[in-house]
């Protein structure tokens, strides 16, 4: 039996938070440079020339990336080989976004939702806790502004729309968020599963690493068909028109009933924060 | 490297007619940030007749909500947030002068009519562009509703201010 302290928990939160509201990571500096290079646009290419230029500025001039650092998404992998001890892991996770939102000056964005009243240290945290086989424990944090979450959907298919109502469905979302949710865009979508399942699978395909097919063929298939789709949509970057709508789709399935085809898109904008760790 | 479009606040509506949808142009002067919940207590306070913190006379409001300033700094980051958001609560600030809005994404038709009838003009930020946004910002100070926090109304003066003429006085919109 492995013994994990929840300090241990609650520092690598604060730090990865702290970490990813001021740096892009490589995979997506490298996926933004190549999409200015093959912009049709020029406004297009000046707008991704300016991202890039804001990592900069973020980075050398110690200011977030962006102003809305989010609501704090963590999926937790627990081996169940693991003992935590010293608390709720829960209750130091949301310690960790606490203390990463008051000393790193990130904006506390969470409100009660019907109040609208600010719960003032950007807490609670969404956490997605799974167990799994072994002594291991993996700790994924996404960063995530809400114009781009607002642009999400889930839709329950029918059996008989199979692939191209996937299509369909994915563009639609797409076409429809336009500039709103700060294109280039990452996409994750969940297929299968039920309503809940195929959201949470679309929103955990954001932390593959940019330029990582599926494994699955049809998935691989669906990813590079979808990625090409949408960049041929003339959204843009930013919505002012252009070839680089998308940097990335990623898709992961999960069996369903037979009686359902659910499916979930999950937009990010082009500042994807995010990163996963082994403790 | 073409010459810059600069866009000195306030501006008169020639200036603003001569925008042109799609252009880049560059932002100096004031601009005062609003979003949801600043927008929500104005209209409050102009249906109640209670004098509004600021004038809207020729106003540039900036949908914005930016993040803490750091000790030494003038403003945390401070980008654009989506617009369409705004949409039910702008007609009344266009009514009292508001002229310009800066935002990220695209208008409701109906905003995009009362921007042709009130001449105004909707330019679209570069959204996720907050810390390069921060280094435009020459003073920053609270103007009004200081409880809403990130979303209270903050008077900035800017220089050099990024943004692309999205609608236009005439109503041409590039989404």
């Amino acid at each position: 039996m492995r013994i994990v302290h929840v300090n241990q928990i609650k520092d690598k939160v604060k730090e990865i938070c702290l970490e990813i509201a001021y740096k892009i990571n490589d995979d997506l500096k490298e996926a933004l440079e190549a999409g200015e290079k093959s912009e049709s646009s020029q406004l297009g290419k000046d707008v991704l020339c300016m991202l890039l230029e804001n990592a900069d500025v973020a980075q050398n001039q110690d200011i977030p990336i962006c102003q809305d650092t989010g609501m704090v998404m963590v999926f937790l992998e627990i081996g169940q080989d693991i003992t935590i001890e010293g608390g709720f892991i829960g209750d130091a996770v949301n310690q960790g976004v606490r203390e990463a939102y008051e000393v790193g000056y990130l904006r506390k964005s969470i409100v009660d939702p019907i109040t609208r009243i600010n719960t003032k240290d950007n807490t609670p945290a969404i956490i997605n806790y799974e167990l799994v086989p072994g002594d291991k424990l993996k700790l994924s944090i996404l960063l995530k502004g809400f114009g781009s979450e607002n642009m999400g959907k889930v839709k329950m298919l029918t059996p008989s729309e199979g692939a191209p109502g996937i299509i369909e469905f994915v563009l639609d979302t797409v076409k429809n968020a336009g500039g709103n949710p700060c294109p280039p865009l990452v996409i994750g979508i969940g297929i299968g599963g039920a309503m809940d399942k195929a959201a949470a699978m679309a929103k955990k395909a954001l932390f593959r690493p940019i330029g990582e097919r599926s494994q699955d063929a049809f998935l691989k298939e669906l990813e590079e068909n979808l990625l090409k789709q949408i960049n041929e949509l003339n959204i843009g970057p930013m919505g002012f028109g252009g070839t680089t709508t998308a940097l990335e789709v990623f898709a992961e399935k999960y069996p369903t009933h037979l009686a359902g085809l659910p499916v979930a898109v999950n937009i990010n904008c082009h500042a994807l924060r995010r990163k996963t760790i082994e403790l | 490297m073409e010459q810059r479009i600069i866009l000195n606040l306030p501006a008169d509506e020639a200036t603003l007619h001569e925008l042109k949808v799609g252009q880049m142009i560059y932002i100096n002067g004031t601009i005062y940030t609003a979003r949801d919940q600043a927008h929500m207590r104005m209209i409050k306070e102009l249906n109640e007749g209670v004098a509004l913190p600021i004038s809207l006379l020729n106003a540039a409001i900036y949908y914005c909500g930016p993040s803490p300033k750091q000790p030494g700094k003038i403003v945390g980051a401070i980008g654009p947030t989506t617009s369409s958001r705004m949409d039910k609560l702008t007609l009344p600030l266009l009514e009292k002068g508001m002229k310009i809005m800066i935002g990220k994404g695209k208008r409701s038709q109906e905003i995009i009519e009362g921007i042709k009838k009130y001449k105004a003009v909707y330019l679209s930020a570069i959204g996720g562009a907050g810390a390069l946004y921060a280094n435009c910002i020459k003073s920053f100070e609270t103007a009004g509703y200081e409880d809403l926090m990130a979303e209270a109304i903050y008077k900035l003066e800017v220089e050099n201010f990024p943004a692309v003429v999205a609608v236009d006085t005439e109503g041409n919109s590039i989404f």
